[in-house]
């Protein structure tokens, strides 16, 4: 998620405009049902009677998605009378709950974006377990897989309210009618899709290897298809080593495409320069004649399109599910954001229960995902609750996993190895794409630095 | 007046005391007592908990990453003042000459009023690699492409595995060798379809008895469809490629291929291979990688030239202010030329001003750490390292270890210390002139 929070930062700057214009969009179209449109979703929770109780809630959003979710709360005020606020909590979650927890005045409620963090906080005995009025909602709405997400030592501390597809790849629709190709399935197709399109003049890959997350993901969802769920799991808790041969074989895969300088848009070199942002806006930005095919990232890539070219989502940009790798499942990796109460006390104030009694409910997600750019991993919620076909694409990709997902792999490992520019996974792949030849050299050096990271 | 302050100091001892007490309770909690904490932790380990003696400054010395700093440091604290202080000097004479001098020095001096992180955002653009957005290869593109052709289709390449091959020099050869009689196929793809729009359909010249006929064009059907290596009806050909025959070594005959790629050679290329000269298919020069890992140093180097230089100009101009006209004025009558003049006149007499502006860039240099940290991308980030950004990220980062980011602190205090106690001494000396 460290990538996310940059994205959401650069997002909410390039933001403001299209607010401004969705905003008086929805104005002249549906006039004062603005205010209204919470009050149409129909209760299906009963909250308690919380007037003159205040909340604060801190998260790392900004710009429209600091907006959007404050939607949510003001329904949560409308319904319970509590006043409800928001604090933004910059990139470093952890640090800044541990300051103000020193200071005295903790945020009530804060989303916690790494499983990571949330064990720490547990461990420091700074957030308090789940009522059971939560546990309620996250049995009927949650899957096992995304409750134990939020579990510490068997206690249940956290509610993932917001979750990210993170197995995408975003295409240009003309590249693909250039060279008459369609989504591939499978890896092998993959590579051939992008031989065809580099026949067909269009450089077919925009890799953002100027930012190691990127590259993180390019590799978890190919070990995760190839490898499968179980070693997934096993290499995130470093049980097996970086130079097992299921690793060496996810990076021989991956330098079938990132061993060819003439698939990469910009080269080798040009890639490792790019950043994220730029990955994208390269991909969509001429819709004649585009820089790259295709782009691989997260759902929110949707906001880097919306927000820096003209291309229409669903028109010119279309999305793909990653293809499946070396005869396994299709990937899904995910990420997300979990609501924990924070109580140095170690219990939940009533008003801190009904807040996350509410984020965890199908009404608090259903008015979330009205407005776009936010996937649910509430199983309850309608697909219609999405604005569009290819929101409601990914967010239908998501709930369909089951189980089968699994979280971004950097969030789970020590911030060291998956989370630091310079070192660990970042720096191991940004190297491995400036050498695609030395996977050898790539496996021996991110297993030197796991075995720092995890301190064995 | 030495008595007298000894004086005062004997009679009224607490008057001294509580005027001195105000600047060093100040100086004792802002300045040292943050020094001797640093000083302190920097003997403990990440955790502050168990002392570790000197390992954190032997982690200094051994670890890659800061041995790079440290390199960059020093190449920093050579190159920058010395660059700075020499283009400020030259500014600073030259604008004594000139109309405009004022309106030159303030537009010189301008970069100043910028921050540094905005000098950086700034020069993160300029060195961009895509000659559309970096001024800086946008300028390099534009003076070598005004020397230099430009190629007709600098995208065009063999398919791998195809009858054509791509040669080292750049040129493309086709592997069998030319017959009159059967047509020449050179099959070419990756050409970007807008720059087809205009391309006429690729025609298959007809077998003639007495010329080496053939086709080059781009195999790769809008849409897809195609059959490789065959020329499909909505092809296009490739026009005003230079097609040449070579028998051992020497180029026997050349010619252009047409509007629909077609070309005809005499039949003296009966035998001998068909090449595509490379001039027509260079890739576009790009201009250099700033951002890349050997240019990112003196890249960054150069923005903080742009900023500084304008200091040591305004503070070296009003040095020659001072420099006493009579003088000059003497050695030109004795028949010195303006080189002398400059070199053993002016110079001399300027040096106490250099001393000042390279002793404080010097001071300067050794903490930069903005212009890094903004301009270098995080893929050559350690390459530019410098000392004062690897304390941040030692310090403040996912994986801090504070005990070494103190020991870089004092490592950085040290090496300020010498150009300091110069700067006392000379100071010292100037006052008791």
């Amino acid at each position: 998620m460290h990538g996310s929070g940059e994205v959401s930062r650069r997002r909410a700057t390039r933001a403001a405009l299209a607010v401004i214009a969705a905003g008086a969009l929805t104005l002249t179209a549906c006039g004062d049902e603005e205010t209204g449109a919470a009050s149409d979703v129909p209760a299906t929770i009963e909250l308690p009677d919380l007037s003159g109780e205040q909340l604060e809630v801190a998260a790392v959003w900004t710009g429209v998605e600091r907006d959007n979710f404050v939607r949510v709360l003001d329904e949560f005020e409308a319904r319970t009378g509590a006043s409800v606020s928001y604090v933004p909590s910059g990139d470093n979650v952890s640090q800044f709950v541990g300051t103000k927890i020193e200071g005295g005045a903790p945020p009530d409620v804060v989303m916690v974006p790494q499983p990571g963090v949330l064990h720490e906080f547990a461990e420091n005995g700074w957030i308090a377990p789940l009522g059971d009025s939560v546990q309620q909602q996250l049995d009927a709405n949650y899957t096992p897989g995304w409750q134990d997400l939020g579990t510490h030592e068997g206690v249940r501390y956290g509610v993932y309210v917001k979750a990210a597809n993170k197995s995408l790849v975003w295409y240009s629709a003309t590249a693909f009618e250039y060279a008459g190709v369609e989504p591939p399935a499978t890896w092998d197709d993959f590579v051939t899709t992008a031989w065809t399109l580099w026949e067909s003049g269009t450089t077919p890959l925009s890799v953002a290897g100027g930012d190691g997350w990127t590259l993180t993901d390019w590799f978890e969802n190919i070990y995760l298809s190839q490898a499968g769920p179980e070693m997934y799991d096993r290499l995130a808790a470093h049980e097996i080593p970086w130079t097992d041969p299921s690793v060496a074989d996810a990076l021989t895969a991956l330098g079938e495409v990132f061993g060819e300088p003439r698939l990469l848009a910009n080269g080798t070199n040009g890639s490792l320069q790019t950043l994220f942002p730029d990955s994208v806006t390269q991909t969509f930005i001429n819709l004649t004649a585009p820089d790259a095919g295709m782009v691989f990232e997260a759902d929110f890539v949707g906001a880097v399109i919306t927000d820096s070219t003209d291309a229409v989502i669903g028109e010119d940009a279309l999305v793909f599910p990653f293809p499946e790798v070396g005869g396994g499942e299709a990937p899904v990796v995910s990420a997300g954001d979990a609501a924990v109460a924070v109580s140095p006390d170690g219990e939940a104030s009533e008003a801190q229960e009904a807040l996350l009694t509410f984020l965890a409910s199908t009404d608090a997600a259903r008015i979330w995902a009205e407005p776009g750019g936010f996937v649910s991993p509430n199983k309850s919620l309608e697909f219609d609750a999405y604005p569009n076909d290819v929101q409601r694409g990914i967010a239908e990709a998501l709930i369909d996993a089951g189980d089968d997902f699994r979280f971004d792999m950097s969030d789970q490992t020590p911030a060291a190895f998956g989370g630091t520019t310079g070192q660990g996974m970042w720096r191991g792949l940004q190297d491995f794409l400036r050498n695609p030849d030395d996977v050898r050299g790539a496996q021996e050096y991110l297993e030197s630095q796991a075995a720092d990271a995890y301190g064995d | 007046m030495a008595s007298g302050k000894v004086a005062v100091i004997r009679a009224r001892p607490w008057a001294v005391a509580s005027f001195l007490l105000p600047a060093l309770l100040l100086l004792g909690a802002l300045v040292v007592y943050p020094i001797g904490y640093s000083i302190w932790r920097s003997l403990f380990d990440a955790s502050g908990d168990s002392f570790v003696g000197l390992d954190n400054f032997k982690e200094l010395f051994t670890n890659d990453g800061i041995r790079t700093a440290l390199k960059n440091n020093l190449i920093w604290i050579v190159v920058a003042p010395t660059v700075a202080t020499a283009l400020g000097l030259i500014f600073a004479v030259l604008t004594e000459r000139i109309r405009w001098a004022t309106a030159f020095k303030l537009i010189v001096f301008m970069p100043m009023a910028i921050s540094m992180l905005a000098a950086g955002i700034i020069f993160r653009l300029v060195y961009e690699q895509n000659p559309d957005r970096g001024v800086a290869n946008a300028v390099m593109t534009t003076v070598h492409d005004s020397f230099a052709d430009s190629p007709a289709w600098p995208d065009a390449q063999p398919r791998p595995g195809g009858p054509v091959e791509a040669q080292d020099d750049g040129s493309y050869l086709l592997t069998s060798p030319a017959e009159v009689g059967s047509p020449a196929m050179l099959p070419l793809v990756a050409v970007p379809q807008p720059e087809l729009a205009d391309a006429a359909p690729a025609a298959v010249p007809q077998a003639s008895g007495d010329q080496v006929t053939g086709t080059v064009w781009m195999d790769f059907t809008r849409g897809g469809g195609g059959t490789d290596g065959a020329v499909d009806p909505e092809e296009k050909g490739l026009s005003g490629i230079t097609v040449q025959a070579v028998a051992d070594g020497e180029v026997v005959a050349e010619t252009t291929t047409a509007e629909d790629g077609t070309f005809a050679l005499p039949a003296e290329a009966d035998g001998a291979q068909v090449r595509l000269a490379g001039s027509d298919f260079q890739a576009p020069y790009n201009g250099a990688e700033w951002l890349g890992p050997s240019l990112i140093t003196p890249a960054i180097i150069g923005s903080y030239v742009w900023m500084w230089a304008g200091f040591a100009m305004v503070l070296i101009a009003a040095g020659l202010a001072g420099v006493p006209r009579e003088t000059l004025e003497a050695a030109r009558v004795d028949g010195a030329n303006e080189w002398q003049v400059f070199r053993r006149i002016t110079i001399p007499l300027l040096a106490p001003v250099l001393a000042v502006v390279m002793v404080t860039l010097m001071i300067n240099v050794l903490k930069i750490f903005d212009l890094v940290y903004v301009i270098a991308p995080t893929s050559t980030q350690d390459e530019a390292n410098v000392l004062a950004l690897q304390l941040y990220l030692s310090s403040f980062g996912t994986d801090s270890h504070q005990g070494v980011g103190s020991a870089i602190a004092v490592f950085l205090l040290v090496l300020v210390l010498p150009v300091m106690i110069i700067n006392v001494r000379r100071l010292r000396r100037e006052n008791q002139r």
